[in-house]
């Protein structure tokens, strides 16, 4: 069934974007990511224009983030006050980010940049979880089945001042931290044009020592609002939220991050990190090679907005 | 006075079967609504050929042309900077249509001369303005070769030779395939009776596109209250998101 999409004006079939949206979900839920760095390629490739894309699929993000949500706080899996501190931070960043952003516009060349960003981002936080996540399962299979003792990091996070309790994570520590957590996050996911998840998770989890069941949960509650954030700046100013676009995309979406929800419940935080790590070293892998193989079309048509 | 305004009068008509064969045609619709479920749209464009006087012993030929609403373009050009590929050179072409299709009895060498072609815009590189490149970009031409080529490939641009069915030299009719991927506006659509590669008639008239119903409400909404629009997005989302979550709670205590 094809569907005509009104902002993006090009007709495409509606249950690829429905099964788009559901896979995009799955992960989402799984992995706590809001799965932007995902589908906004995909997007591109079923000939969305990019600037449609980037901005409906933020759309689509805060609804499969507050089904994962729901999910996540009913099993008690949500570090409210955690969320709350790194989406203060957040929001200062993305400000800050936005900035950035513009500036780098003004320079040209934003694209390639945004890029890079990608390839450096996804490149190192893949690889670190990758081998830290091997490192892990092959310690627990060594000590014969029984799980890894439990990590008691004691680096300089633990030693800054305005120490605060998050008794979800089971954590004491400054605040500091995770405000430059969100901070950082927030910037990027501006530059990026993503929720941040994929930089957020293991962030939460290498730094600030949060487990990794609690990650999920409490990094989709921060993505709600950084998304939400994003939709509204993006049909205020560029007009390139498309609803019917939106609408098809969460209904997927949101059915996704429920299955996904589930299934990252079953499975081992091990199992379910190296699952993360590989996925983002893909995505990281295709940009790459993008940037360094001859494209077979080396034109590409812009239309000019506003003129 | 009056007699004079007569005379005139008379002189015009008298003047009006000088052209000595008119172009009189229809379409199949003069209006595509663009709906939910537009999948790309048929035009049947048919006609036929006026005359007051016998067959002229040259044949005629018809070329006819639909242009998509104008609309100005930035082509970049990738180039290897540092092992990478970049966007580097750019031109910017003043006014692009958005989709162009000319169909022709004959190939359009032989059908249309040169410096008709120029004066009418007809073919494709014609119909594209493209004022002045930057001085640093050598090759402009490049560009806008470009252009057709990848609106070609998605069907936007098309150049059917011979697609014009001519017979008795007379009648005609044509189909044109407009693409789903279309953009709203009028297009202009003009037919061309050409005899040696001379325009000897045309005739121009307009198929409006435009989106209709749930469509343009939202196009409308988009553009005119955005922050309503946007609010009205995430409200979607929210409720979306909870309606979701909620049902597979009830679906697992059944």
């Amino acid at each position: 069934m094809q569907i005509y999409l009104p902002i993006a004006e090009v007709s495409v079939n509606a249950f690829l974007l429905l099964g788009l949206g559901g896979l995009v979900g799955v992960l989402s839920g799984m992995f706590g990511v809001g799965g932007g760095f995902l589908s906004t390629p995909l997007l591109f490739f079923i000939g969305i224009p990019p600037a449609v894309a980037v901005a409906t699929q933020a759309t689509q993000i805060v609804a499969s983030s507050i089904s994962g949500v729901l999910a996540h706080l009913r099993r008690k899996t949500v570090d409210l006050r955690m969320g709350t501190v790194l989406l203060a931070g957040g929001l200062v960043g993305a400000g800050l980010g936005v900035f950035v952003f513009n500036y780098l516009k003004s320079l040209g060349q934003v694209d390639l940049l945004v890029r890079l960003c990608y390839v450096l981002f996804l490149g190192v936080v893949g690889a670190l979880m990758f081998f830290e996540s091997l490192r892990a399962i092959r310690r627990s299979r060594a000590a014969g089945g029984v799980p890894a003792p439990k990590r008691r990091q004691r680096n300089w996070v633990h030693v800054l001042p305005f120490k605060m309790r998050f008794r979800t994570s089971g954590l004491y520590i400054s605040v500091i931290p995770p405000l430059l957590v969100g901070l950082a996050v927030g910037v990027l996911s501006a530059i990026m044009g993503v929720g941040g998840g994929f930089i957020m998770v293991p962030a939460m989890i290498y730094i600030l020592g949060m487990p990794t069941k609690v990650v999920v949960g409490t990094s989709l509650f921060q993505i709600i609002f950084v998304s939400g954030f994003t939709t509204l700046l993006h049909a205020t100013t560029n007009f390139t939220v498309d609803l019917a676009l939106a609408v098809l995309l969460l209904i997927g979406g949101v059915i996704g991050a429920q299955i996904g929800t589930g299934i990252g419940l079953r499975m081992k935080a091990e199992q379910l990190r190296i699952l993360l790590a590989m996925m983002v070293l893909v995505v990281c892998g295709k940009i790459a090679l993008d940037l360094l193989l001859q494209p077979g079309e080396l034109y590409s048509i812009d239309i000019v907005v506003g003129a | 006075m009056m007699r004079v305004i007569l005379a005139l009068f008379a002189l015009m008509l008298a003047s009006a079967p000088l052209r000595a064969e008119e172009v009189v045609m229809g379409l199949s619709q003069n209006r595509v609504s663009i709906t939910a479920n537009f999948d790309g749209s048929e035009i049947l464009i048919f006609g036929a050929v006026k005359r007051e006087k016998p067959l002229m012993a040259d044949p005629l030929e018809v070329v006819i042309a639909v242009a998509g609403p104008s609309e100005p373009v930035t082509v970049r050009r990738k180039d290897r900077r540092a092992g990478i590929w970049v966007n580097n050179a750019a031109v910017e072409i003043d006014a692009a249509p958005s989709f162009y299709a000319v169909a022709s009895s004959g190939p359009l060498a032989q059908v249309l001369r040169d410096t008709e072609d120029l004066r009418h815009k007809i073919t494709i590189p014609r119909a594209i303005r493209s004022v002045g490149a930057p001085a640093e970009v050598g090759d402009s031409q490049k560009f806008t070769e470009a252009l057709i080529r990848i609106r070609e490939k998605a069907a936007l641009y098309q150049t059917l030779e011979g697609a014009v069915e001519f017979r008795e030299q007379t009648l005609f009719n044509t189909s044109i395939a407009l693409p789903a991927n279309l953009t709203e506006g009028a297009y202009a659509t003009r037919i061309f009776l050409t005899r040696g590669g001379e325009v000897v008639a045309q005739y121009e008239t307009a198929i409006e596109v435009d989106k209709v119903g749930l469509e343009r409400f939202l196009y409308t909404l988009s553009r005119e209250q955005p922050l309503v629009y946007g609010l009205m997005s995430l409200a979607i989302a929210i409720f979306a998101g909870w309606g979701a979550s909620a049902g597979f709670t009830l679906l697992r205590q059944s």
